[in-house]
């Protein structure tokens, strides 16, 4: 039987990565295990819980659903990346010490930064519709929004 | 004193591996028990231990297993604090599974209970030897030094850092007279430290078990018999080993120990999804067995009808019958309570590497010495030749305390001579866990004409935990009756009755356990007796209280009444339980005590178009002796949200033996857009520590369920909400 090899490449981070992998395969596992950055998690694998979830072009998408071939050449950024919004945030996470067991916050993360990517002044609701595909079974929720809203307070003390 | 052994660096790198050395202070079993024999301290054999290195770093082992409780902050910063260490120059190592270090069991809200004094022992000790080593090298009195923030400080105002100490401490006798700290002196205990993991936590550095990696691992997805205990009749792997990246397909049984693996179908896999792939594209046959009848609706009509008679008598004080005889009202209710799964965010899943009579392991689990002895034990080979090593646990919640999953891992590591990842799916997860009980519960009361609880009956039905241990039995023991049976109510007729309940699934123990149910029932039902005595429901339960008393349990820790009035009026108070609210909103109140804690909740509840929405919860807990109250806040906070996930969804079904549920699609957790505002107090006290991650649980469901009897005179004595379409 002959295997044909179609080489995939991804732009994870700013760092560009070839691999042989089957173009099917979930942009999460090509990232947790043929790249092997860890940071991202898996949750459940059918999109209900967001721990996967990174950056595809700005834009939080559930890397569990997203087979590798529709983000080849996307700019993509998880966890480990250091896009601006994301860096505010782990701040912030850190300041409210919002983590529990912790293994769901580089998902929660991801979305938050999706999130002030397109709204600079998210109100409750919007942070409400932005952070509900994500679960915390600590239930940090709360936290969360304290940080969100204060990264939010935070940036825009610093811009005038 | 020869409790204590002062370890050169010599032997601690023997012992331990360590290419640094310093200062190692092992704190021997021997301290905690009668027995000070020095003979029998032959080797480095630490319970709990702390490193301080010659650059004054200082390494502070953690024995228990972080999952979201905040132990690696806790523990060691009850050492820290008794040492005047700064906490700036503390790391935590985690210790691997070993009974050197004591009971590792990570369950049961009792890390900080039972290691509190232990820790604080082995600060204490550090600090005095510092001290005694700066005196010596200054010749000047011990009394004259005292320690302060990782210096030694003689009253001239010279100092010497705890890690210029290190050579001369190394060479002292341990102290014999321990001298503690006065509590007014605490500068971590009682305050708020952030998780020492924080950081690593936000930048997805932090390694969970499914973040391990070895050199040419294998990742394997296990095919389980939908039904409980069945077996594999026979396979075909033909299309299984089509998917590229599956390399072998094996049978594992099923081993029959509490937390032996249920046995199936392995696909080993060069990653994950080929895993999961090759799993998908097996054809099985399974032999279904004993459990394939099981209809958990009907189970539920068979245990309700069980609680409907006379069962088997736990206790009794006075005489119910005469009571309800005499009664000027009586109240009965029967409440149903579904199976419910843990779920945690990071399914089971651990790495193993079998190599001869060797094995390591690397896994979240709670309990690492149980992980030791059933891998050993499957393998046949001594303790010694298994190491354990505890990674960050992506929740646990009890799940990580059975490590049928590390065994499985092991099984397929032998088989096939390489490092193996057994990696659950979710659905895997929420279909073959440890389940927490179904239940049935039958309540009695009788009321006096003037509103006063005469007599109670409280009728149970439900599978044990014990029937994972010893299969087939069909009754609780003790300790799942207690929170029944030391119901701490003033009431002088009263009588405890169990129902008998075959297992059909595997039962497990799941944050808070049998409180969950205990504390749904009775906190309803005493709601419930309020409205028919047409009381205020926090008079009525202060009442029902009664004195302040320390009750009579079986337990060696007896609980103080006067401190469970105190968390629900507090929570009362705080709530502003009695003043106007918002048109619409009512409040709900529950009190219960669990893991040797007090804990009141009040929540206020909205319907918005015949759908429920909790606006405020207001948690009070007295946990004794408070040791980072952010830790206590975050888990009465995360309680909350676990609570209600288990009051609005929280429903595990079997059907043809098979469970129904698959992820968090159809077996749903509280997202952001349903939370309330949850506020806590903590108690002050200098009592002993007590739980902390599981007594916030069981109040929120009852509590609202009474908040939507207040609103809408309809009382759901069933659980979830969602089947009643409330949510």
């Amino acid at each position: 039987m002959q295997i044909e090899i179609q080489m995939t490449t991804l732009l994870i981070n700013k760092k560009k990565y070839t691999l042989d992998v089957d173009p099917e395969m979930p942009l999460l596992w090509a990232i947790r295990d043929s790249i092997g950055l860890t940071g991202t998690k898996f949750g459940c694998g059918i999109g209900a819980c967001g721990a996967c979830k990174v950056l595809v072009d700005n834009v939080a998408i559930y890397s569990c659903l997203t087979p590798v071939s529709m983000v080849t050449g996307k700019n993509i950024t998880t966890i480990e990346g250091t896009a601006e919004n994301l860096q505010l945030l782990q701040k912030s996470w850190e300041e409210f010490n919002v983590p529990q067991c912790g293994y769901c916050q580089p998902g929660q993360l991801i979305t938050a930064t999706s999130l002030l990517n397109s709204n600079k002044n998210p109100s409750d609701t919007d942070i409400d519709n932005a952070m509900s595909g994500n679960i915390c079974r600590c239930g940090t929720y709360q936290r969360i929004k304290s940080a969100i809203k204060h990264t939010v307070e935070l940036k825009k003390q610093r811009k005038p | 004193m020869n409790e204590i052994q002062n370890i050169s660096r010599r032997s601690f790198i023997k012992n331990i591996g360590l290419a640094s050395g310093g200062l190692i202070l092992a704190c021997n079993y021997t301290l905690f028990s009668q027995n000070t024999d020095s003979e029998n301290i032959t080797e480095f054999n630490p319970n709990l231990f702390v490193q301080l290195n010659s650059d004054g770093s200082l390494i502070i082992i953690a024995s228990r297993s972080e999952m979201g409780n905040g132990v690696r902050t806790s523990l060691t910063s009850v050492v820290a604090d008794e040492m005047e260490a700064d906490w700036k120059r503390v790391s935590v190592r985690q210790a691997t599974g070993d009974a050197k270090y004591g009971d590792q069991n990570t369950d049961g809200s009792r890390s900080v209970t039972d290691l509190y004094e232990r820790m604080r022992t082995m600060g204490a000790m550090a600090r005095m030897m510092l001290i005694t080593a700066a005196a010596k090298t200054w010749q000047v009195p011990e009394t004259e030094c005292h320690a302060q923030n990782h210096f030694i400080i003689h009253s001239s105002g010279k100092k010497l850092g705890f890690g210029e100490l290190v050579n001369l401490v190394q060479t002292l006798p341990i102290p014999t007279n321990i001298s503690y700290k006065d509590p007014k002196d605490f500068k971590y205990i009682g305050k708020t430290l952030k998780s020492i993991d924080v950081k690593n936590f936000v930048n997805g550095t932090a390694v969970y078990g499914i973040d391990k990696r070895l050199p040419n691992m294998k990742v394997v997805a296990i095919a389980r018999c939908p039904v409980t205990f069945g077996t594999v009749k026979s396979f075909d792997k033909t299309a299984a080993m089509k998917i590229r990246g599956v390399e072998n397909v094996i049978e594992i049984p099923r081993i029959e120990r509490a937390f032996g693996p249920l046995g199936g179908v392995a696909v080993i896999a060069s990653n994950t999804w080929a895993a999961f792939k090759g799993r998908e594209a097996l054809e099985i046959q399974w032999n279904y067995g004993k459990n394939e009848g099981y209809d958990s609706e009907k189970y539920m009509t068979e245990l309700t009808e069980r609680v409907h008679k006379d069962g088997k008598v736990e206790k009794q004080i006075g005489d119910v019958n005469k009571a309800f005889g005499e009664a000027a009202t009586i109240v009965e209710s029967t409440f149903q309570l579904p199976h419910l799964a843990h779920a945690p965010m990071e399914v089971p899943n651990a790495v193993a590497w079998v190599q001869g009579d060797n094995c390591e392991v690397w896994a979240p689990t709670q309990s690492p010495q149980t992980a030791r002895e059933e891998v050993a034990s499957y393998l046949g080979t001594p303790l010694d030749k298994v190491t354990i090593n505890v990674t960050f646990l992506g929740g646990g919640f009890g799940r990580k305390s059975k490590p049928d999953y590390i065994v499985e891992a092991t099984m397929v590591s032998k088989a096939i001579n390489a490092p193996v990842q057994v990696v659950w799916s979710r659905e895997d997860d929420i279909k073959h866990g440890y389940y927490h009980t179904v239940s049935s519960q039958y309540m009695k009361a009788s009321l006096d004409a003037q509103g006063n609880v005469t007599g109670w009956l409280h009728r149970c039905a439900f599978p044990s935990i014990m029937s994972t241990f010893t299969p087939g039995t069909d009754y609780p023991a003790g300790w799942e009756v207690s929170s029944a049976a030391d119901v701490p109510f003033d009431i002088k007729n009263f009588k405890i009755e169990f129902g008998q309940a075959p297992a059909m699934v595997r039962i497990g123990w799941m944050r808070s356990v049998i409180n969950i149910l205990h504390g749904f029932s009775i906190n309803v039902f005493a709601d419930e007796l309020a409205h028919a005595a047409k009381q205020d429901p926090l008079d009525f339960r202060l009442k029902l209280i009664g004195s302040d008393r320390i009750e009579d349990t079986k337990d060696p820790m007896k609980y103080n009444t006067a401190r469970l009035k105190h968390v629900l009026k507090t929570a009362a108070k705080n709530a502003n339980w009695g003043k106007p609210l918002p048109k619409g909103h009512a409040h709900g109140l529950a009190v219960h005590y669990s893991f040797y804690s007090y804990v009141a909740s009040v929540v206020e509840v909205s319907m918005i178009d015949d759908k429920v929405k909790v606006h405020n919860v207001h948690t009070v807990i007295d946990c004794g002796t408070a040791v980072n109250k952010d830790t206590i806040k975050a888990q009465m906070e995360g309680a909350a949200i676990f609570g209600m996930s288990l009051a609005y969804y929280g429903k595990i079904t079997a059907k043809d033996g098979a469970i129904e549920q698959n992820s968090y699609s159809d077996y749903r957790m509280i997202r952001m857009n349903e939370i309330p505002k949850v506020q806590v107090e903590i108690i002050e006290s200098t009592d002993k520590p007590t739980g902390v991650g599981e007594p916030g649980v069981p109040v929120i469901a009852p509590a609202i369920v009474n908040a939507i009897f207040k609103l809408t005179g309809k009382r759901y004595y069933n659980l979830p909400l969602s089947d009643y379409e409330l949510v």
